[in-house]
């Protein structure tokens, strides 16, 4: 049975690829059997949907804004 | 919402006033300080201007320029990527080194057991989750906060990560999984823990 550090670093390795089939078999049983570790996985794809979203978040609220001496500074380099 | 392809057709002259601000908030969320995304935005209107040439019509201004950004970002992080500290790096990735235990006991048992937080999905209909958001991401160190950008805003591979980094895989894998490990107690402490209360 995997230990939970182990599983923890399959699961965000499965992130990114997939696994081998057995590994991904022995961390299915493994997040089955421990709560921690499949809240550990929720959160995990949580936090690439959240990340996603950070840009629809920018374009809706108008909060950061190129300062005036920033927006000049540029027109002046862009020559326009 | 503002869609991106309303703005379709103006000229370079109209570029920082039509884009200028969303391409400063773009970089702004992928970069730590608004004097490199400010330089960010006029690099990328620099090179906007010299390969207008090429520009197919496939695609929105704003999309087009955004691409472009999206290069300049990355070149900015493989040019800060040398520069910055080796106490930054990672361990070499040996299963057991220092900074991959920090979260476990010694028999492999979590010493936070990540929580349940229930629906978290409602919290991305909250604008103060986004800031809670990018605050943990700053609060990583540098490099691990430019992978998982790379990683997670950029959508890109692990093997195209190493390649633009010059990282090797198995520190793109340490590093993404020190980073997640970090951010997802950060907003477990930061968002999660009051939001429960609150409810
Ligand atoms: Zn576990």
């Amino acid at each position: 049975m995997l230990t939970c550090k182990e599983a923890s670093r399959l699961l965000s390795q499965s992130m990114d690829h997939a696994l081998p089939r057995m590994k991904r078999l022995e961390l299915r049983i493994h997040v089955w059997l421990c709560s921690a570790c499949s809240n550990f996985e929720k959160q995990l794809l949580f936090l690439k949907r959240a990340a996603r979203q950070l840009d629809e978040r920018d374009s809706q609220t108008d909060q950061a804004r190129l300062s005036s001496e920033a927006r000049e500074r540029i027109r002046k380099a862009v020559g326009k | 919402m503002k869609s991106p392809d309303k703005h379709s057709s103006s000229g370079p002259d109209r570029w920082l006033d039509e884009h200028g601000d969303y391409l400063f908030r773009f970089a702004l969320t992928r970069v730590r300080n608004e004097s490199t995304a400010e330089d960010l935005v006029q690099e990328t209107l620099l090179a906007a201007l010299s390969a207008l040439h090429q520009r197919s019509g496939q695609s929105s201004e704003r999309t087009w320029l955004t691409g472009i950004l999206k290069h300049k970002i990355v070149d900015h992080f493989r040019r800060s990527w040398r520069e910055q500290p080796l106490e930054d790096d990672p361990p070499t990735g040996l299963a057991d080194e220092p900074g991959m235990d920090e979260f476990f006991a010694e028999d492999g048992h979590w010493d936070h057991k990540p929580a349940s937080w229930g629906n978290p999905f409602r919290s991305l209909e909250q604008s103060q989750f986004f800031d809670v958001l990018q605050n943990c991401m700053q609060r990583l160190s540098p490099k691990l906060a430019q992978l998982f950008v790379l990683k997670e805003l950029h959508d890109m591979s692990n093997e195209e990560i190493c390649k633009e980094l010059g990282v090797s895989p198995t520190n793109v894998w340490v590093m993404l999984y020190r980073a997640r490990m970090n951010l997802r107690q950060c907003l477990e402490s930061k968002w999660f823990e009051n939001d429960r209360e609150a409810l």
